[in-house]
């Protein structure tokens, strides 16, 4: 793996970034600003689960209505951070906060368009079963800004 | 007091001294800074874009406000404290901070586009039924917040580069004139 990791950080972008005074803070307020939309697409969803925000309306219609806006900024982070990561791949091979980052990361995805997809669009109104489905979603996500928050005091 | 003796004075309390030693304490408070951010921001957007009709066109926007912002402001309430306490570690260079200033204008800036939105423009669409996407007043006001807030977290994110530090001379006038830097003479 760590060829793989030092043949990124070798990369034209990645040493582009490095020596660039402005490009990786601006990078990184941009990643910020997708984590918002990210956690806020979550949010309204999972909320609903838990029986509380916007709960007079069906947990199908929420997730329809923000699943473009969640998409987008899920493009939005993936590419901000690639270029990130590109940037500090070493740094980043070496840290367990990215790798529990990563873990997260594809857990949590595999699960938004899998299982709590599933619960939600099948309506189990306030059952137990959204609520632990909410739990999960919100603890994997939590994983992932707390990953990424402690990459940088690594 | 002028603001920079206030401040002088706020970084030789024991509180701030601890708070600036303790790796750890503040690696924990700015973490719950951003998740809080998360919380707040993330909610705020959704909040903003469905002022713009651009999310959840089948809510009301009366359910929306009821339902998810009291959320976000408990999400704020979290966030202000712990950014005053990320203050409190180190006072006098957020003080000297160029972005740090931007950004407290801008969430003054912020907080009056709320005031004008929740008892100006609020108020005269409430309880009238419009077709998914609202008047154009409110539309103005969720793209102001919108705009601002991403225009905070920008500006939130740079206070931690010490590109336009006050200890870092020289620097343009203009840049020592907006921080309140007196640089040393010794420098020049």
């Amino acid at each position: 793996m760590l060829p793989f990791f030092q043949w990124c950080y070798d990369t034209a972008i990645g040493e582009t970034i490095r020596e660039s005074t402005w490009l990786f803070p601006l990078i990184e307020a941009v990643h910020l600003v997708g984590l918002g939309l990210t956690a806020g697409a979550v949010l309204i969803v999972d909320l609903r689960l838990l029986g509380a925000g916007l709960r007079g309306q069906p947990a199908a219609q929420l997730w329809a209505s923000v699943r473009p806006w969640l998409l987008g900024s899920i493009g939005l982070m993936v590419v901000s951070g690639t270029l990130l990561f590109l940037s500090e791949a070493i740094k980043c091979y070496y840290s367990y906060a990215f790798w529990v980052k990563m873990t997260c990361l594809v857990l949590a995805l595999a699960f938004a368009f899998t299982v709590r997809q599933y619960v939600v669009r099948t309506g189990l109104d306030r059952a137990l079963q959204s609520r632990l489905t909410a739990i999960a979603s919100l603890g994997l996500w939590f994983g992932v800004a707390w990953g990424g928050r402690w990459i940088g005091f690594s | 007091m002028t603001p920079l003796e206030f401040f002088t004075w706020l970084s030789e309390t024991s509180w701030s001294v601890d708070l600036h030693e303790s790796e750890i304490a503040y690696s924990i408070i700015e973490s719950v800074h951003v998740w809080t951010l998360c919380v707040f921001f993330g909610l705020m957007m959704m909040v903003d874009l469905r002022l713009l009709g651009w999310t959840m066109r089948a809510v009301p926007v009366s359910e929306v406000l009821d339902r998810v912002l009291p959320w976000a402001i408990a999400g704020f309430v979290v966030m202000v404290i712990s950014g005053m306490l990320l203050v409190l570690a180190i006072p006098l260079r957020s003080y000297q901070n160029l972005f740090f200033r931007g950004k407290m204008i801008m969430l003054v800036v912020a907080g009056l586009n709320a005031w004008l939105f929740h008892y100006r423009v609020y108020p005269k669409i409430a309880g009238k039924s419009f077709d998914g996407i609202p008047p154009k007043a409110v539309r103005i006001a969720g793209a102001t917040s919108l705009a601002l807030w991403v225009a905070i977290v920008f500006c939130g994110r740079m206070i931690a580069y010490n590109w336009f530090d006050c200890d870092r001379q020289p620097q343009p006038a203009i840049i020592n004139f907006l921080t309140s830097c007196v640089p040393a003479p010794s420098v020049y």
